[in-house]
């Protein structure tokens, strides 16, 4: 099994989905010749032209208000958003248009398709180029959210979201770009949508998180440890339809919560779990629950290493629900 | 600045040819009549149902049957039809059922978009009408999108995307047309001009002296059309598609026409409108001045209108009465169609509600009227 990086295995699954397709198309901003600012469709254009590697006009609302079009008229496209930070222009394309289609038409017309774009700090981007406002779309219905936050799950997940007949907003956390590395299936290889992933067993608290903060909170699991602490942590992976009976699961077995996310934290998707979890399982739950999230401020810049929750913070909610017996 | 689109005519307000007529054989013409008559009942009883309390909300669609008519006679039996909510003529044209029509306005359980929109949002994807949606312009890219994709898959036909005046204000109007203009995408724009955004007047919604003159800006052909006048709408249309699936790029018709009534049954345009205004347009009524024409060329008689409204009158009686009569859809249906397989949280929220039913019995109706 080779290794690879998130985005190398982004590219790979683009490719395999391509080779097996001749309805995946995709367009975006700089996604041709050039391969994207971040490498993701590098080789493509290439290999398929410009029909089907559409470098687009500078309008987020047109790329997905065409691939609506597209959509509609029986293709699978692939739009790119070059960062999450610049998709409001598309908001209604997405919200009212891809996601309301099948509904809203009685079942008769379907938007298959993947929005792919970078999501999340750690580039040094500032508040255009590093956030991560995930929960807008998990609150939509008609979409899927997905997060990966490994190579493998980046290649699976994205395959499977290409062909599942919805409209997915695919995030991919940039900071895992070159940073998550691991082997990957080659070829034509799929991960299931509805499920979130056991990253690690514990027995003492349930960590809850996705993307760029999973790893983040890996780094903390060895810390918890010496400190006496077995921390279970899941990988939520998608955030609509999410999983919330691996969650509860996990909870019924430690007793405690702390949901990790780099959003701001009123509204967000940890405030779901949180909610969730205190509906279903709150007599297992021995501690209250903890949110670790970004603040409730615009993503700084010279401050972005203080806005984003780290190993201290993460660890800090671990040993406080702890302090309860 | 540069000279304004001219306005082109066939028909003059007297119903006398002026220019050239199109090659329409009799039958056409007489088709064409019909279905602008057909349309204008259709109309005038979505009114009376909705002022009955029978229907919730209604638009209409008076005095833009040329426009419409025109341009969809010209559509090829493959094309595409990204429609505005104003536009169901071109349904009544392409013969969908009186039924099918009634169903969606009553959102009742044969209803094919399953009472979840309200009236005039029509779906019908066995003549490739794409669902509506009350967004103003969201269409216009998505036409965009179609046209581009019948580029990649080498098909030929036309995608049609139609919008009105306050339509060419919205974003997607420019991204729709941008990107067809880079792509030279099969997709003809009907703009219809029927001066009014609701209470907004077309002064307020531009500077530009026409809005044909705004293709200029996206290397695409603009044509202005007397939006009243059926053949003339028709051969710009059909000019239009026959460039558009030539290859030679999209076209930005602006068909000048009025409406004549409200913007829905929940507006009055005595707060905004001059009457006087009204009244020299409804001396340019399409139905009246083509009618003025087919008298000319000896294709209409008093008698053949009289038994053409009579069937179309019965016709219509007896699906309103059949799609009145037809129940609610069933609850359960809320929960369909949200993804392509039912997920795990909304198998649990719907089992929830039916729960709930089942202890506490219906959920009770406390109705309410659309205030717009």
């Amino acid at each position: 099994m080779p290794e690879m990086t998130m985005l190398q295995a982004i590219n790979d699954a683009l490719h395999v989905a391509m080779a097996k397709d001749d309805g995946v198309v995709m367009l975006g901003e700089d996604i041709g010749k050039k391969g994207g600012v971040f490498g993701a469709t590098q080789g493509l254009h290439d290999k398929y032209g410009e029909m089907r590697v559409m470098d687009t006009p500078l309008s987020e609302c047109g790329i997905i208000g065409s691939a609506v079009g597209m959509a509609l008229y029986g293709l699978k496209p692939v739009p790119e958003i070059q960062f999450l930070d610049f998709i409001y222009p598309a908001f209604d394309q997405i919200v009212s248009e891809a996601a309301k289609m099948r509904y809203r038409s009685g079942g008769q017309w379907t938007c298959p398709m993947v929005i792919r774009s970078p999501s999340g700090g750690g580039i040094r981007g500032g508040h255009y180029h590093s956030q991560s406002s995930e929960a807008y779309f998990a609150h939509t219905p008609g979409l899927r959210v997905v997060m990966p936050s490994t190579a493998r799950d980046a290649k699976g997940m994205l395959l499977s979201a290409i062909f599942c007949g919805d409209p997915v907003v695919f995030l991919e956390p940039k900071h895992l770009y070159r940073l998550a590395k691991g082997d990957v299936p080659a070829g034509w290889y799929v991960e299931d949508l509805d499920k979130a992933r056991v990253a690690h067993e514990g027995t003492d608290v349930t960590v809850v998180s996705w993307g760029a903060m999973m790893h983040t909170c890996e780094e903390v699991l060895k810390e918890a440890h010496e400190k006496g602490i077995s921390v279970e942590l899941v990988d939520l992976r998608t955030l609509l339809p999410w999983d919330a009976e691996t969650v509860l699961a996990s909870v019924r077995k430690t007793g405690r919560l702390v949901t990790v996310q780099e959003a701001p934290r009123t509204c967000g998707f940890g405030s779901e779990v949180a909610a969730t979890v205190a509906e279903k399982a709150i007599d297992s739950l021995r501690a209250p629950i903890a949110r670790v999230a970004g603040f409730d401020t615009p993503f700084p810049y010279t401050l972005e290493h203080v806005y984003k929750p780290d190993r201290k913070r993460v660890l800090g909610a671990i040993e406080y629900v702890c302090r309860w017996e | 600045m540069a000279e304004a689109a001219e306005l082109l005519q066939v028909i003059d307000v007297d119903g006398k040819t002026r220019g050239k007529a199109p090659a329409l054989k009799p039958d056409d013409l007489k088709a064409m009549f019909r279905a602008m008559l057909a349309t204008r009942l259709f109309d005038q009883r979505g009114m009376n149902l909705q002022r009955q309390g029978r229907i919730g909300f209604f638009v209409p669609s008076m005095g833009q049957e040329a426009s419409q008519i025109g341009a969809g006679y010209a559509m090829g039996e493959q094309d595409w039809l990204f429609p505005s909510y104003r536009t169901h003529s071109l349904a009544i044209l392409k013969g969908v059922a009186w039924k099918r029509l009634y169903d969606q306005l009553w959102g009742n359980a044969t209803d094919e978009v399953k009472g979840r929109q309200m009236p005039n949002h029509f779906s019908f994807r066995d003549i490739r009408w794409v669902s509506i949606s009350s967004p103003i312009g969201t269409q216009i890219s998505q036409a965009a999108g179609a046209a581009r994709g019948m580029q990649v898959r080498g098909e030929k036909g036309c995608v049609w995307a139609w919008f009105g005046d306050g339509g060419t204000s919205s974003n997607d109007f420019h991204a729709g047309l941008n990107f067809a203009g880079v792509w030279k995408s099969p997709v003809v724009f009907m703009c219809e001009n029927n001066h009014w955004a609701i209470s907004v007047p077309t002064e307020k919604q531009t500077a530009s002296q026409t809005f044909a003159d705004k293709a200029v800006a996206y290397g695409m052909r603009g044509v202005r059309v007397d939006g009243n006048d059926v053949l003339a709408v028709y051969e710009a249309a059909r000019e239009a598609r026959e460039r558009a699936v030539r290859g030679e790029g999209p076209t930005l018709i602006e068909t000048v026409t009025f409406r004549m009534g409200p913007h829905s049954s929940s507006d009055d345009p005595k707060r905004y409108q001059a009457q006087s205004l009204f009244e020299a347009w409804q001396k340019k009524d399409p139905i009246e001045r083509f009618r003025a024409w087919l008298k000319v060329k000896k294709l209409w008689s008093q008698e053949w209108e009289d038994q053409l409204s009579k069937g179309i009158q019965d016709e219509l009686a007896k699906a309103v009465e059949a799609a009145e009569a037809t129940p609610a859809p069933t609850l359960d249906t809320l929960f369909d169609d949200v993804y392509a397989t039912l997920p795990a949280q909304l198998a649990e929220q719907k089992a929830g509600l039916m729960e709930q039913i089942r202890r506490s019995g219906e959920i009770e109706n406390a109705g309410g009227a659309f205030p717009l």
